[in-house]
């Protein structure tokens, strides 16, 4: 059970204009702006929900996610997972929860998969049962079978985030996100990598949290949309509801409907 | 600790992938440290005292501080490259991990190639034993020891700080450097060299006095007070504030996200 409510969050920005002289300027006088990057966000979402979170770049989404997963504190709001406050019991709350940064690897460059399971086994302490039925199964799910015996730094891209989805479920988390996962996959890794995050959410009941900007993911994926802009939530609704919204601006793509719908928001 | 050892095994393996680029790299470190070695060579054979020291007398320091140095940097070398860290978001991971950070972040790198510099300091050490005029008894041993755990822990204690300033700055500072390769650079002769400005600096703003010169005077017989030998323990509170420090830095960290 996941349960934000009015949480915000500003951000210092500094700018200056361009040139030399600007830069000199810049050193005694200090422009800075704020940028709300969170501005009075609620939702509540139950446990085995699997929700997409879109909206474009610098909307919000990662701000919300560093939120949920204890590395920010916001300014304001209240902000409780499963009976927890993210940013204040961090050690204790982050063993419950896997997280998934599409852009950046978790996972050791030079040495074999399975050496960096091993490390996760030992810095969530999973138990030596646990990790086993747990390493089995994910190898089985994400034909892992080959893979985990070569260091990451030789697999494809598609290979790697099969093994970074793989190594945030290893201490089976209740709680899941997933940040832009499918970026720069190939149509098979992408179905893949689809099938098996709905299928842990059927068979584990696990709540996924997935931000992103394929569309497809969020249509194959997700019955609940979270859409968000100028680090408002705007719409809260699910897919169908939304490219309802939109069908009379635009009957394209999918891709165009968003774009459409962003348009409308003017975000 | 089981950890650590799990992290440091991972840190063996992957250096081990590049057997060729690994001794290349330990061979380098320790030509980097041997130049400045030389340099100390020809000073002393021009020289045959600075201000009183021996050729003995500035190896004994050198060796000390390159030993502290190299051991702080085999171990607490994520602190000193942790600008890069929070840059690519490798700390909003650790961040994730239901581990304490300073752990993670202690873990994240270990410089086995510093080893490089570990046996020219030995080596020098060796020569000193061999060559120099102190009568080695159990007294002068405990006061080496001393002076390079105290040293290792100031040294560290330096990369700990460096790291917590890049919370407020984010970009890495190299000014700091004057005070960790800089103290490395100017340890190789006793500190009252550079005279009492300097000397002041090195006691009472950063105490490097405490983990060299004093101990030195003492290992020398230049001066016979017993407690000039546990000095190097005062250096090692140098800690507590540079954790301090890195404490606050984290909760400004989580509160702005930089």
């Amino acid at each position: 059970m996941i349960e934000v409510e009015h949480v915000s969050k500003t951000y210092k920005v500094a700018r200056r204009d361009a040139g030399f002289v600007n830069a000199l300027r810049a050193l005694w006088h200090r422009r800075v702006e704020e940028i709300r990057a969170l501005d009075d966000i609620s939702f509540t979402i139950s446990d085995g929900e699997m929700v997409g979170y879109i909206g474009p770049n610098g909307a919000g989404k990662s701000s919300t996610i560093k939120v949920l997963s204890g590395v920010l504190t916001p300014d304001a709001g209240k902000c409780v997972v499963n009976g927890k406050v993210p940013w204040k019991e961090r050690v204790e709350y982050v063993r419950h929860i896997g997280v998934v940064f599409g852009q950046r690897s978790g996972l050791w460059w030079d040495v074999p998969i399975i050496d960096s399971f091993e490390l996760l086994k030992e810095i969530y302490k999973i138990p030596d049962t646990t990790y086993k039925d747990s390493l089995d199964e994910l190898v089985t799910l994400l034909d892992l079978g080959k893979i985990v015996k070569t260091p990451a730094r030789q697999l494809s891209l598609g290979q790697r985030m099969r093994c970074e989805i793989a190594a945030a479920l290893l201490h089976r988390p209740e709680l899941l996100f997933l940040d832009e996962p499918t970026i720069g996959l190939d149509a098979v890794s992408k179905l893949a990598v689809r099938d098996f995050v709905r299928r842990i959410n059927v068979e584990h009941k696990t709540t996924v949290i997935l931000t992103t900007h394929d569309m497809q993911d969020i249509e194959a994926l997700t019955k609940r949309i979270l859409l968000i802009g100028h680090g408002k939530i705007l719409r809260d609704c699910s897919f169908e509801e939304l490219k309802a919204e939109a069908e009379g601006v635009s009957g394209g793509s999918i891709d165009e409907i968003v774009a459409a719908l962003y348009a409308k928001y003017h975000i | 600790m089981r950890l650590y050892w799990k992290y440091f095994a991972m840190h063996l393996k992957s250096a081990m992938q590049f057997k060729a680029s690994f001794f290349m790299m330990l061979v380098g470190q320790f030509l980097v440290s041997f130049s400045v070695f030389l340099g100390i060579h020809f000073m002393y054979l021009r020289f045959p005292t600075v201000k009183g020291y021996s050729y003995q007398d500035s190896l004994l320091c050198f060796a000390v501080i390159l030993l502290s140095f190299s051991i702080a940097e085999i171990f607490v070398r994520g602190f000193d490259a942790f600008a890069g860290m929070l840059a690519n978001g490798e700390f909003d991971r650790i961040l994730v991990r239901p581990r304490n950070e300073i752990l993670q972040v202690l873990c994240s790198k270990i410089a086995f190639t510093r080893i490089g510099r570990v046996v020219q300091a030995i080596a020098m050490f060796l020569y000193v034993v061999a060559t120099s005029e102190i009568s080695w008894g159990v007294k002068q041993i405990l006061t080496v020891i001393f002076m390079v755990i105290g040293g290792s822990g100031l040294f560290a204690a330096m990369f700990i700080l460096y790291a917590a300033l890049c919370f407020f700055t984010t970009e890495s500072l190299e000014f700091m450097n004057i005070f960790t390769d800089g103290a490395r650079e100017y340890g190789k002769y006793p500190i009252d060299i550079y005279g009492k400005k300097v000397l002041w600096i090195c006691t009472f703003l950063v105490p490097y006095t405490l983990v060299q010169y004093y101990p030195f005077l003492y290992l020398t017989g230049r001066r016979n007070e017993w407690w000039l030998m546990f000095l190097p323990f005062l250096a090692l509170l140098f800690l507590v504030p540079a954790f301090a420090f890195w404490k606050y830095g984290v909760r400004h960290f989580k509160s702005t996200g930089s």
